[in-house]
C-alpha cells in the first residue's frame, strides 16, 4: 500500500468501491422511507414555496437569497421524474453523478496538493 | 443540517466563510505534508461515502427527516484534516449540483459538518480510545483495546453529529435577533433559538446520532476484518 502507484483502481480498494455502488443502488430507501411516513425534508431546509406554507409568509431576505442559485438537479430529482419509480431511478442517477463529481474533485485536489509536495 | 440559501443573513454566512477558508488552507497544508499519493483514492472514497450516506434520509416523528454524515468515521480512517476536506467536497457538490444546502451557506455547512462535527467527534474518539497516532489502533500492539476503540468511535460519532446539529440550530436561531427589516419582521430564518434548538436537536439526539454511531461502528468492524491496512496509522 505504501509504495503502490497512485491509482483509483487500487485492487485492495475494489470491493470497497463495490460497497459504494451497492449503497448508491440502495439510496432510494432514503426516499421511500420518508414517503411511507409522510415526512418532508429536514427541519429548516424548506424552499421558499414550502416556507410560505410552514411559516405563513416568506421573509424578504429569504425570498431574495433563495433565488440566487438554481442547481441543475435540484433535490436529486430530474424534472418530469418527480414521483414513483422514476423518482427512485432519478435518485440513483443523482447518486452516480454526485459520486462521480465528488471523486473527480477529490482526485483533482489530492493530485494538486501531492504534486506540489513532490511526494508522488 | 444543510442550511439552504436565504436562511442565514450576510453577517452569519460571511463570518462562517471567513472561518472556513483558513481552515481549508491549513487542512490543505496538512494533507500536503502528511498524505501519500497512494492514499488519494481513500480521500475520494471517503468523500463518496459521505455523499452517499447523506442520501439515506430517515423520517422522524414531526414530519421531518435527517441522515448520518460519516464525519467521525472518516476522521478515524484518514485523519481529521483530510476528513474535513473530504466532507467539504461532498457538501460543495451537494450544494452546487443538487441544491442540497445553499451556495451562500457552503461556509456555514462546511464549518458545522466538515469541521466542527469532524473535530468534535474525532476528539472524543481520541479521548475515549486512548489512541495516539502514529500507533495504529487496529493492529496488534496498538494503543487502547479494540473495545475502547469502537466505544470511543461510537460515542465520538454520536457527539460529533450533535455538535454539527447544535451549531446549525444556533446559527438559524440567532437570525431573528441580528437581521430584521424596518418593521421589525425577520429577514431570514424567522424562528428563535427556543424553537430551532428543540426542532433540530430532538431528532439528532434520539435518532440520527444513534444511526451515526451504529454506521461508524459497523464500518470499522467490517474494515478491521477486511482491510486492516487501510486504518490510518
Amino acid at each position: 500500500m505504501e509504495n503502490s502507484k497512485f491509482e483509483i483502481r487500487n485492487p485492495k480498494l475494489k470491493n470497497l468501491w463495490i460497497w459504494i455502488g451497492i449503497l448508491i443502488l440502495l439510496a432510494p430507501i432514503g426516499l421511500i422511507l420518508p414517503e411511507i411516513f409522510k415526512a418532508g425534508g429536514a427541519w429548516g431546509e424548506w424552499g421558499a414555496d414550502e416556507s410560505e406554507k410552514i411559516i405563513g409568509y416568506v421573509p424578504d431576505g429569504l425570498k431574495r437569497l433563495s433565488k440566487l442559485w438554481s442547481s441543475p438537479i435540484t433535490d436529486y430529482t430530474f424534472s418530469g421524474w418527480e414521483t414513483g419509480v422514476k423518482s427512485y431511478i432519478g435518485y440513483i442517477l443523482s447518486g452516480i453523478i454526485g459520486v462521480a463529481l465528488v471523486i473527480g474533485l477529490s482526485i483533482l485536489i489530492g493530485k494538486f496538493l501531492v504534486r506540489k509536495n513532490g511526494n508522488t | 443540517m444543510h442550511i439552504p440559501d436565504g436562511y442565514l443573513g450576510p453577517i452569519t454566512y460571511g463570518s462562517l466563510w471567513a472561518a472556513i477558508i483558513p481552515l481549508w488552507v491549513y487542512a490543505s497544508k496538512k494533507i500536503k505534508e502528511t498524505m501519500k499519493a497512494s492514499r488519494i483514492p481513500l480521500l475520494a472514497m471517503a468523500s463518496a461515502f459521505s455523499f452517499v450516506i447523506m442520501m439515506f434520509n430517515v423520517p422522524v416523528p414531526g414530519g421531518t427527516t435527517g441522515h448520518a454524515t460519516g464525519s467521525t468515521l472518516i476522521a478515524i480512517l484518514i485523519g481529521p484534516w483530510a476528513a474535513s476536506i473530504a466532507l467539504s467536497i461532498a457538501l460543495i457538490i451537494q450544494a452546487i449540483a443538487f441544491g442540497d444546502g445553499g451556495i451562500t451557506a457552503i461556509g456555514a455547512n462546511c464549518f458545522n459538518i466538515a469541521f466542527a462535527g469532524v473535530f468534535g467527534g474525532y476528539g472524543i474518539y481520541r479521548l475515549i480510545s486512548g489512541f495516539n497516532p502514529p500507533s495504529p489502533p487496529f493492529i496488534k500492539g496498538g494503543q487502547g483495546g479494540i473495545n475502547s476503540h469502537l466505544i470511543g468511535a461510537g460515542i465520538g460519532a454520536y457527539i460529533g453529529i450533535n455538535i454539527s446539529a447544535l451549531l446549525t440550530a444556533i446559527e438559524l436561531g440567532i437570525q431573528p435577533l441580528i437581521h430584521t427589516g424596518a418593521d421589525g419582521s425577520p429577514l431570514y430564518s424567522p424562528f428563535p433559538l427556543s424553537i430551532t434548538i428543540p426542532a433540530i436537536m430532538i431528532g439528532n439526539l434520539l435518532i440520527f446520532g444513534i444511526i451515526e454511531a451504529v454506521v461508524t461502528i459497523l464500518v470499522l468492524i467490517y474494515l478491521r476484518k477486511s482491510h486492516p491496512e487501510l486504518i490510518r496509522g
